[in-house]
């Protein structure tokens, strides 16, 4: 039998349930594996082997007592902006380095209830600004592909830790394609929901507009199953939607013929990477071989979204952490002559410098006499940017892309340089932007290097998506290759 | 679009960001390279189009206004940095 800790959700459940491994078993299989390779990837902040173990009696209880559930006994790992009661919460940034939130997240809620087991807390890019988890104020995670290149961001320590074989599953988060970049920079599946789908109760804010939670898995079985878990209105999130929840598994069947894929020219032109572009069109021969019908098109708005993104998240950001002050949480300065200086050098302090400047940015973009000209033009650009999406979904079923232009990048290679960090999600912008959803799925390798998918569906579309990368996946075997650790 | 040592000066102000002489001018240049970038959106003319808040859209969203237990004090109170006799401690807000 393979080793427990390379299992999928969907495997691992049907051993469970059968009786055949427990779920003490496969925590410790996958807190051992955490001991041996998480010194060389350092995808986590926070661990709390003891209470992952405790959780696991628990659902060998469960289990015992003829629970089936598919998610029992399941040990998860959670990006570390996602609140969870009783273990430190730190958006890696020293500003809540010993926060311990009073309460769970939505999504923690309904995966507790199921009685997975949350093992720990992921690294991030701090407050999830950034595309390489280079910005954590912690420490940088390193790709499980290759131990000199970033995992992407800013959710890389759910994704190489995924890939890593540390959990069978993770969530992560995605404002401007955290989920989805680090996903195919690791060879993982990713998944970002359409705005609403998700319940942002408890995930610590970044853009309001734009954040989703999401899964972060081993094959696009198991995002079905971690979609279901989290998605679902939420009285305690007025943005989430009244839109029914189906059974994503259901969507599962291999078989995609007749169906029209878009291809939007934009996204093959200029700084995408040969070896990128040749696996990707590989896979559209791959989609036109099992019955699909590929039509190029245009998004004409698509060079506008970096601009449109980068004004709208950081006003957005700018707004949300003005809560950090040293008062109610988090780091505090008290060697100040007044409250004023206190809050600015609590803030000085607390906050590296990508967040400084996306702080700086929004604030300047919302500020008297400029917001015409930055933030209500960038939400009117936002409208022709969702209108192009509207226009291409009348003549298609979903649009594929690559999810990054590039294989992963050296670590440190575009850390002094903000703009070129921020080019590595321009395949993944426009897609918050529009609110709708997105999956990256693993498409091949080009050097050894992972290169991703990104499917892009219309809204509350998941199930369109899942069947695709599904049918997409079952006739290829990317996703079964693991790192060599 | 270039900004002035004043103006990020005075973004910081509007921030309650401090800054160090360094930090300061090497976010002058930063942001001046990204807001160049930004020129771009002007090639649009955006005149009639309405600008999109939220790409979902919600009316008001209600729900039943039913008392239910919320976070107990102790526990608000247990990441604050000062307190004191139940309350957050904060530093005078006026000075004499």
């Amino acid at each position: 039998m393979t080793e427990l800790h390379h299992l999928t959700i969907h495997d691992a459940a049907r051993l469970l349930h059968q009786r055949k491994i427990s779920a003490v078993e496969l925590t410790k299989a996958v807190l051992s594996r955490i001991a041996a390779v998480e010194p060389k990837i350092k995808a986590c902040v926070t661990l709390d082997g003891q209470a992952a173990m405790e959780q696991a009696k628990a659902a060998d209880d469960a289990l015992a007592r003829g629970m089936t559930d598919q998610l029992t006994g399941i040990p998860v790992l959670i990006k570390d902006n996602i609140s969870t009661r009783g273990i430190r919460t730190t958006c890696s940034s020293r500003m809540l380095e010993t926060y311990v939130p009073p309460f769970d997240a939505t999504v923690i809620e309904k995966l507790k209830s199921r009685r997975a087991i949350i093992v720990g807390k992921t690294n991030m890019d701090e407050f999830a600004m950034g595309s390489s988890t280079e910005n954590s104020a912690f420490h940088p995670t390193h790709n499980p592909w290759d131990l000199t290149r970033v995992p992407g961001g800013s959710s890389g320590g759910s994704a190489a830790a995924v890939a890593a074989d540390e959990a069978l599953a993770a969530l992560g988060s995605d404002t401007g394609g955290s989920i989805r970049q680090p996903a195919g920079f690791c060879n993982v599946v990713g998944l970002k929901p359409t705005y609403g789908r998700v319940s942002r109760y408890g995930l610590i804010a970044f853009a309001s507009s734009l954040d989703q939670i999401g899964p972060l898995t081993k094959d696009v079985t198991d995002c079905a199953i971690m979609l279901n878990a989290i998605s679902g209105q939420d009285q305690r999130d007025s943005t989430s939607v009244a839109q029914p929840v189906p059974d994503y598994s259901g969507a599962l069947c291999p078989n995609i013929t007749g169906m029209r894929l878009g291809v939007p020219k934009e996204y093959f032109v200029a700084g995408i990477q040969a070896e990128v572009r040749d696996v990707i069109d590989r896979a559209l021969a791959k989609f036109e071989s099992m019955g699909a019908r590929l039509e190029w098109l245009s998004l004409p708005h698509t060079e506008y979204a970096l601009a449109v993104y980068y004004i709208i998240a950081p006003s957005e950001a700018s707004a949300n952490l003005a809560r950090y002050d040293g008062v109610k949480y988090g780091f505090s300065y008290h060697e100040a002559r007044n409250i004023w200086e206190a809050t600015e050098k609590t803030r000085q302090i607390g906050f590296g410098p990508e967040v400084k400047r996306r702080i700086m940015l929004g604030t300047y973009a919302l500020s008297a006499g400029y917001y015409d000209a930055y933030y209500l033009k960038a939400q009117k650009v936002r409208t022709l940017i969702r209108r192009d999406f509207d226009v291409a979904f009348q003549k298609c079923d979903a649009l594929i892309t690559p999810t990054s232009p590039t294989v992963p990048f050296k670590l440190g290679q575009k850390v002094d340089d903000p703009l070129q960090m921020y080019l590595s999600d321009i395949c993944t912008l426009s897609v918050n932007i529009a609110g709708i959803p997105a999956i990256s799925i693993p498409a091949g390798f080009a050097d050894g290097l992972p290169v991703g998918m990104q499917i892009i569906g219309r809204p509350f579309a998941e199930e369109t998506l899942l069947r695709i990368a599904y049918t997409y996946e079952q006739a290829t075997d990317w996703h079964k290759r693991r790192p060599a650790l | 679009m270039k900004l002035s040592r004043e103006e990020v000066r005075h973004i910081t102000t509007l921030a309650r960001l401090s800054l160090t002489e360094a930090e300061t001018e090497l976010m002058q240049t930063q942001l001046s390279n990204i807001l160049e970038n930004f020129e771009v959106l002007r090639q649009l003319d955006t005149g009639d189009i309405t600008p999109t808040t939220h790409s979902v859209p919600l009316q008001n969203v209600f729900r039943q206004d039913a008392v239910t237990p919320s976070c107990p004090r102790e526990q608000i109170l247990s990441n604050a940095p000062q307190k004191e006799d139940g309350y957050f401690k904060v530093r005078a807000v006026l000075e004499d």
